[in-house]
Parts: C-alpha cells; sequence; structure tokens
C-alpha cells in the first residue's frame, strides 16, 4: 500500500449547539479505497465538509501530503486535488450535462464560455475513464445513476486525485450499484484515491481496503476490511449488539381482504398520468411492499389511498365500501391510518408539542378534548402513556416535536397512528434517514401490527427494507404495477431488474 | 382614426412607456436568477429619477445627471443586498422597506436641497432633446419609425436587453449567476462565492433601475416630481414574471404594458368611449393582473430564489 496522501490530527468541530466531531485523527493511503462507517449525526459529512473547505475546524490539523494545508473554501481544496460527490447531488437540474461539469471551471478566453471546448474537453474526459454520458442532455432527463456519474466527471475536470464520495448508493438501484462498484475500481485502478462515506455494512464490505467506524463525533475503531465480520462492524457503529434483520416469523393471513384498489387512475401536479391502471388487494395480516425506484408514482398513489389527492377513475375499497369520494378525515376515522414519507412536512407539526402532535387527527375526541375545547390534561395524560409504550426519547409531553431526533419523531407518528387501532396501514418509507438502531425498532414494532391482523402497504425506495418485512412484493414502474412477487421466492436482483422497467428475466 | 400615422404614434409612444418597465425588468430578472427576490424597482427608481434630477439641474448636463441616476440606483440596492444576503432577512421585508424608504429619503432631500417638497424646478437641459433617428433603419414605415426614431435612453434600453442576454447566457459570470438562483450550494461547493454571485445580482438592478428612474425625471420630462414612478416598478416585477425570467421575454412583456398605457392614453384623449377618465388610467394596471394571473403558471421561477443561503449549518 502506497504513502499516507491524506491525514486529519485531531480535528474538532463544534457548532453552537452540537459537537459534531470531537479528536478526529485519520489516514487515507495513496490509491486505496477507504470508508468511514457511521450512523447518523456520528460526524461523518461534518468530517468531510471540514476536509473540503466548506466548515473551518475549531481545532485541529489536515495534512496532504505530509504537509499542513489549510481549506478557507472549497476553492482551495479543489485547487488541492480534492473532489466531493455529495450525498445530495449538486446538480443544476434544467442545465446540461457539460454545464454542469464545467461550471467554476469554464474553458474560454475572457468573459465569454467556449462551449465547443467543453463539449469536448467532457467527451475526452468520459471517453478515458469510461463513463459514458450525452454531454448535451439535460439533468433533470438523468436517471440517479447517470446524474451521479456527472458529479464524479465533475470532480476528475478538477483534476482530483482524491475523490470523496458521501452516501453514494443511499439512492441507486442494485444494478447501479454494481456499476458504481466497477466505476470505483476502475478509478482506484487509475491512481485516484477514494473516501467513501456511508452507513451501510455490506458496503464496506464490497468495496474497502479499511475502514474508520464513527461514533458521536469520535473515531470508535479501524479496521482492515479483510478481517472484520459485519456483526462486528455493527456493533463498533452502534455501540451495543443490534439485530440487523428484524426476524419475519410465519404468520396466518385472513383470507377477506381489508383494503383493495381497482383500475386506479392518478395524475400528477402537472395533470399527467402518475399512476395508471393500478390493482390491489391487501388482507389482514400481511404486508405487502412496493418496490420502486423514486419517481414512478409513489407519492401520488400514498396521496390518492389517503384522499390527499383527487382520483381519477377507479375504486378504492376498504372493508368492503369504496372510500375513492371520502375526505381524509372520514379515512382515517374509518380505522385507516398512514405514516408519510416526509415526517418534517406532512407527519409532524414540528414546532407543537409531542402531545399535540399524537393527538393530531382525534383532537375533536376523548381523551384529547371534552366538551368542544381541547383537554390538555387528557391529551398529555394519553401521550405519557405512548411516550413510554413506544420508548421515545423526550423530556416529557410538552417538549416541541422539533427538538426530538429523527428517530423518536418518526416514533412519535407511529405512536399516533399504531394505537389508532387500525385494520389498514398505509407506511410510506418508514425508515428514511434512520440509523440502524431506530430502524430495527420501527421493523419490529410493523412487524408486531401485522401479527395483531392488520392489513399493511408499505412503500419504500429501499430494497432491504421490502425484503425484510414485505410478504409480497409489487414492483411499481412508470406508475404501474408491472410484476407481483412473493419474497421468499425472489431475490434483489431479479426486484431491482424489474425496477428499472425490464420484462423478462435475464438469464 | 385609425390611420397609418396613427398607428406610427401609438407604437412610437408604445416603446417610450415601456422603456422604464423594461429597464427595471430586465435589471431584476437578472437579481432574480441569482436567487434575491427583488420587489424593490419602485423604491430604486424613485432614488434614480430624484438623483439624475438633481444633477442635471445643479450642474446644467444631463448626460452627468444619467450617470448619476445609474450611480445612485446601484448604491441604493447594495442596501437590499447587505439586507438579504449578509443579514439574511427575508427578500420581500427588505423590499418593502426599501420601496418605502426611498419615498420618505427623497422627500426629505427635497426639502433639503429644493427647500420644498412635490416637484423640483425644470432641469435646463433633458435628454428628451437628443432625440434621433437611426439612418436607413428608421425609412421602414411604421415599426421603424417607431423603434429606431428616438431619445437615448430608449435606444439604451434595446442595447441593454441584448446585452443582458448575452451576458446570462453566454459568459462565465452569467452561468455563476444562473447557478446562485438555481442551486447556490453546488456553485459553493465547487469553489464560487453565492453571497459575490448574488450581491453582484442585485447591483445589476439597482443599475437597470437607477437607468430606468433617469429616463422618468430627465428624458420623459425635465423635474422630478414625488412618486413619478407611479406603480412602474410593480408593473416591472410582473413583466419581469410574464417573461420567464428572461430579459427578451421580460421586454415582450413591457411592451406589451407599455402598448396598454398608449392605447389608454388614446382612448382617454379621443373618447373612443364616454366613461371616467380614471377608467382608462386602470387600464394598464388591470392587464398587468390580467397577463400575470394567465402566465405567472407557465414560467417556472429559479429553484432557489427568495431561499436564505447560509454556508455552515449544524447537521441534524
Amino acid at each position: 500500500m502506497g504513502n499516507v496522501i491524506l491525514e486529519t490530527q485531531h480535528i474538532v468541530k463544534q457548532f453552537p449547539k452540537v459537537l459534531a466531531n470531537d479528536d478526529i485523527s485519520i489516514k487515507l493511503q495513496e490509491g486505496e479505497i477507504l470508508c468511514l462507517l457511521g450512523e447518523n449525526g456520528a460526524g461523518k459529512s461534518t468530517l468531510m465538509n471540514v476536509l473540503y473547505g466548506l466548515y473551518q475546524p475549531t481545532s485541529g490539523r489536515i495534512l496532504l501530503d505530509g504537509r499542513d494545508v489549510q481549506f478557507s473554501s472549497p476553492r482551495d481544496a479543489i485547487d488541492r486535488g480534492l473532489g466531493m460527490v455529495h450525498q445530495h447531488f449538486m446538480l443544476l437540474d434544467p442545465f446540461t450535462v457539460t454545464e454542469n461539469i464545467i461550471l467554476g471551471a469554464e474553458p474560454g478566453r475572457g468573459p465569454t464560455i467556449d462551449y465547443g471546448a467543453a463539449r469536448r474537453q467532457v467527451k475526452e474526459l468520459s471517453d478515458r475513464y469510461g463513463l459514458r454520458i450525452d454531454p448535451d442532455a439535460k439533468i433533470e432527463n438523468l436517471s440517479v445513476g447517470l446524474q451521479q456519474r456527472v458529479e464524479i466527471l465533475k470532480a476528475l475536470y478538477r483534476r482530483a486525485r482524491i475523490l470523496i464520495l458521501d452516501e453514494p448508493t443511499a439512492v441507486l438501484t442494485p444494478q447501479e450499484v454494481d456499476e458504481f462498484f466497477s466505476v470505483i475500481r476502475g478509478l482506484r485502478e487509475s491512481g485516484v484515491s477514494i473516501i467513501i462515506i456511508t452507513h451501510k455494512l455490506e458496503e464496506v464490505r464490497a468495496i474497502s481496503n479499511r475502514v474508520y467506524i464513527l461514533r458521536r463525533g469520535r473515531v470508535e475503531g479501524e479496521r482492515e476490511t479483510g478481517n472484520v465480520t459485519t456483526a462486528e462492524l455493527a456493533n463498533l457503529m452502534v455501540g451495543r449488539s443490534v439485530v440487523l434483520t428484524v426476524e419475519r416469523t410465519p404468520h396466518e393471513v385472513q383470507p377477506e381482504p381489508v383494503f383493495e384498489i381497482e383500475g386506479l387512475q392518478v395524475l400528477d401536479d402537472r395533470r399527467i398520468p402518475a399512476v395508471q391502471d393500478l390493482s390491489l388487494t391487501v388482507r389482514p395480516g400481511e404486508v405487502v411492499g412496493i418496490a420502486g425506484v423514486d419517481g414512478n408514482g409513489q407519492p401520488e398513489l400514498a396521496e390518492a389511498i389517503m384522499g390527499l389527492r383527487p382520483v381519477e377513475s377507479g375504486i378504492i375499497r376498504h372493508l368492503g365500501e369504496d372510500v375513492a369520494g371520502v375526505s381524509t378525515r372520514d379515512r382515517i376515522h374509518r380505522s385507516i391510518s398512514y405514516v408519510p414519507a416526509d415526517r418534517h412536512r406532512y407527519g409532524l407539526v414540528l414546532p407543537f408539542t409531542v402531545a399535540e402532535n399524537i393527538a393530531l387527527g382525534y383532537h375533536d375526541r376523548s381523551p384529547n378534548a371534552y366538551r368542544g375545547q381541547l383537554d390538555y390534561e387528557g391529551m398529555n395524560g394519553n401521550a405519557a402513556d405512548l411516550i413510554k409504550r413506544f420508548d421515545i426519547r423526550t423530556s416529557g409531553p410538552e417538549a416541541a416535536a422539533m427538538q426530538l431526533s429523527g428517530g423518536n419523531q418518526q416514533k412519535v407518528i407511529l405512536a399516533r397512528e399504531f394505537s389508532r387501532k387500525p385494520t389498514f396501514l398505509l407506511v410510506n418509507q418508514p425508515t428514511r434517514g434512520l440509523d440502524v438502531g431506530a430502524i430495527e425498532y420501527i421493523h419490529s414494532e410493523i412487524l408486531a401490527m401485522r401479527d395483531k391482523d392488520v392489513g399493511i402497504l408499505l412503500i419504500s425506495l429501499e430494497l432491504e427494507e421490502i425484503f425484510g418485512l414485505a410478504d409480497r412484493i409489487l414492483v411499481l414502474y412508470g406508475g404501474r404495477i408491472v410484476r407481483e412477487l412473493l419474497t421468499d421466492e425472489t431475490n434483489e436482483k431479479e426486484v431491482g431488474l424489474y425496477m428499472m422497467g425490464g420484462k423478462e428475466r435475464s438469464a | 382614426m385609425f390611420t397609418l400615422e396613427f398607428l406610427t404614434n401609438l407604437l412610437s409612444a408604445t416603446v417610450r412607456l415601456s422603456t422604464p418597465i423594461t429597464l427595471a425588468a430586465i435589471g431584476a430578472t437578472i437579481c432574480e436568477r441569482s436567487g434575491i427576490v427583488n420587489i424593490a424597482m419602485e423604491g430604486i427608481m424613485i432614488m434614480g429619477a430624484f438623483f439624475a434630477a438633481i444633477f442635471a439641474y445643479t450642474t446644467g448636463n444631463p448626460w452627468i445627471g444619467l450617470l448619476a441616476g445609474v450611480a445612485f440606483g446601484g448604491i441604493y440596492s447594495l442596501l437590499h443586498a447587505f439586507a438579504t444576503v449578509t443579514l439574511h432577512l427575508d427578500h420581500v421585508v427588505s423590499g418593502a422597506v426599501m420601496n418605502v424608504l426611498a419615498f420618505g429619503i427623497t422627500r426629505f432631500l427635497m426639502v433639503l436641497i429644493i427647500g420644498h417638497p412635490g416637484t423640483t424646478p425644470a432641469i435646463p437641459m433633458g435628454l428628451g432633446r437628443y432625440r434621433f433617428a437611426i439612418p436607413i433603419l428608421s425609412d421602414i414605415p411604421v415599426i421603424g419609425r417607431a423603434l429606431f426614431n428616438q431619445t437615448p435612453i430608449v435606444y439604451l434600453g434595446f442595447i441593454l436587453v441584448a446585452f443582458l442576454t448575452w451576458f446570462l447566457f453566454k459568459t462565465k459570470t452569467g452561468l455563476h449567476i444562473r447557478a446562485a438562483g438555481e442551486h447556490p450550494l453546488a456553485l459553493e461547493t465547487i469553489g464560487v462565492s453565492v453571497y459575490k454571485m448574488r450581491y453582484l445580482g442585485v447591483f445589476i438592478s439597482g443599475l437597470a433601475s437607477g437607468l430606468a428612474g433617469a429616463y422618468l425625471s430627465i428624458e420623459a420630462n425635465v423635474s422630478f416630481t414625488e412618486g413619478m414612478s407611479a406603480g412602474r416598478g410593480f408593473i416591472a416585477l410582473a413583466a419581469m414574471i410574464s417573461g420567464g425570467w428572461h430579459p427578451i421575454g421580460a421586454f415582450l412583456a413591457a411592451l406589451f404594458f407599455g402598448f396598454a398605457d398608449a392605447l389608454q392614453v388614446r382612448f382617454q384623449v379621443l373618447r373612443v368611449v364616454r366613461l371616467p377618465e380614471e377608467l382608462f388610467i386602470v387600464f394598464p394596471y388591470l392587464v398587468t393582473v390580467i397577463a400575470v394571473a394567465g402566465l405567472v403558471r407557465r414560467s417556472r421561477p429559479p429553484k432557489a430564489v427568495g431561499k436564505d443561503f447560509m454556508i455552515e449549518r449544524s447537521e441534524d
């Protein structure tokens, strides 16, 4: 293995309220793939933003090629050969691939841009590294995998010899992940040193040479990937032993459907069909998973089920009655529960207290109200019970929802929805952005609801989640169910293929 | 009634009346493309108009007045940039304050310098005197005479529409300004300062609105009157939106509003219909409302316009 190319010594980053990095020292060797593993809030992204000059460290040193360096802005970092691919892509959607790649380093004399030269350079670069892309395509028309490719090209265009990738596989399908891995290995062959930030254990084992484990802003350990087990990594990351996949015990499914959709058509905001001719059935005691790449009609489907978006045609049947024209409020009151995908925008009123958030939707009745007025005593008492039952870490029912961590916010929503004894439960991306410990808890609660004979429809972009929870998998592509599969008779590769619009089994 | 002469005069008036709207609207287009909402054109315009008139009056040279109008428009707009970019204030609140403040400042300075509020004495020489026809082009019937037999700032307006379009879409700085309004962090992370681009965007709109003000006080008129912008800054806002945040679109929309204004004046004079004159005056504003209501839904604003940008934020 080569020399140490980049090193941090005792980096501390103090935010007004949070100590994000507490004495972090890591080393990156030339030509290796290094992983930084940690949960949300472990301080990985902060450390990378410090390395990239976006944040200034409170104390500590950065050494590049053994020499002290100070990056007062990303420009300094870029000039010294660092490139970064952020978790949320830094791409301008209505602009072309070429414009995005050259942004800030445009070729051309004086004030004007030489677009001809820019196209040639982009073309040459993509040929050299085997990253094929249409230089004139607009970003908004590219798949997520190709957008990531543009991000990598953007760094290479600036002659990056150290590439930092923040959660690079979070948004990719299994096929795209494989392709991404081979791209990364190719880059290592051509001499680029790579840091990958991740919370996915499999990823560490699949791609890296070495891994640092971060927890609560500190380095918890360093391992050669070759001789470490997944379980050991998980324990280091979480700080206790965790169950990685909640066991899905067999459960008897009731024959009479609790929830059915027939021939559903829903339009998106631009009045283009987002869900078309969609039919499905959910029976009590089963979890039906809807797998699909983002942007294939998931939000429109969820909103139509909850009455938040008008149904163009089709039937939505709950307990044998068509509810397609029923108001959202009445749907909730007839025991349909909903865990929305975006907990900040739709799940919670952040400035409200935990108790108020739990009362929402049932705030006009006991125990939350008495004779037309809110009954705070009853509301807080009820919330206190649920806080205990769902193990919500908060100072009490009167704490504002925004003071809670993401995992505990999600537990508030679960407490509200699950305590209302639903017969049908719609769960949309229940663990998005949560860490391993919280995911474990939420998964086991969902399965507990299934065991109480609730019919559950799970929409998720995470295939692991679908495979961990669902009994049956429906693949959503272009607003249609293109395939129905039994979880026990399929695998992630096959589902991934249908998610990309593949029609036949590839031999 | 609808003779060739009438038509030529109508179009010529359209171009004249649209000039201040065009200038403010193309400036605002650059500003909003950089991510800063600008509703302060009205106030900046009034500042530009005031200083243009004062300098033209005291020096006797309208060209110095023009430069002063542009300069003070630019300087005054920096207050908006400072409030929104550096202090992270809400853009609309800052813009509203800028408008009210401009009226206060000009009244105060009127009393201080001229000795009374209201209207300044006439300047010795206005830019309106420098009307000149461009050879050949002005010989084209109707259109040629309407477009190419005009006064200096009108021509300057045409040039600026072309220049700012080129600037926004063909230059490096233009690309950076558009990036700042679309995805500021993307720009910052490749090493270009979003703050600088946003200051620049606001400043350009200040210069353009200052020029629009100078047009009002020293080219279309020969004196400054308090409140003489008469809502043109807001019509410019409408032109920018109807024009889809594109300089040429904003220019066409401004021409349309200028046309409505020109038509209104003629209807009033010719008494086409017997109605109180106030109703005619309302006409261009009504057209503005209808145009914005009809067109707004189709045009897409820059994604990050009005969104504050701050680099260091603790993670949640």
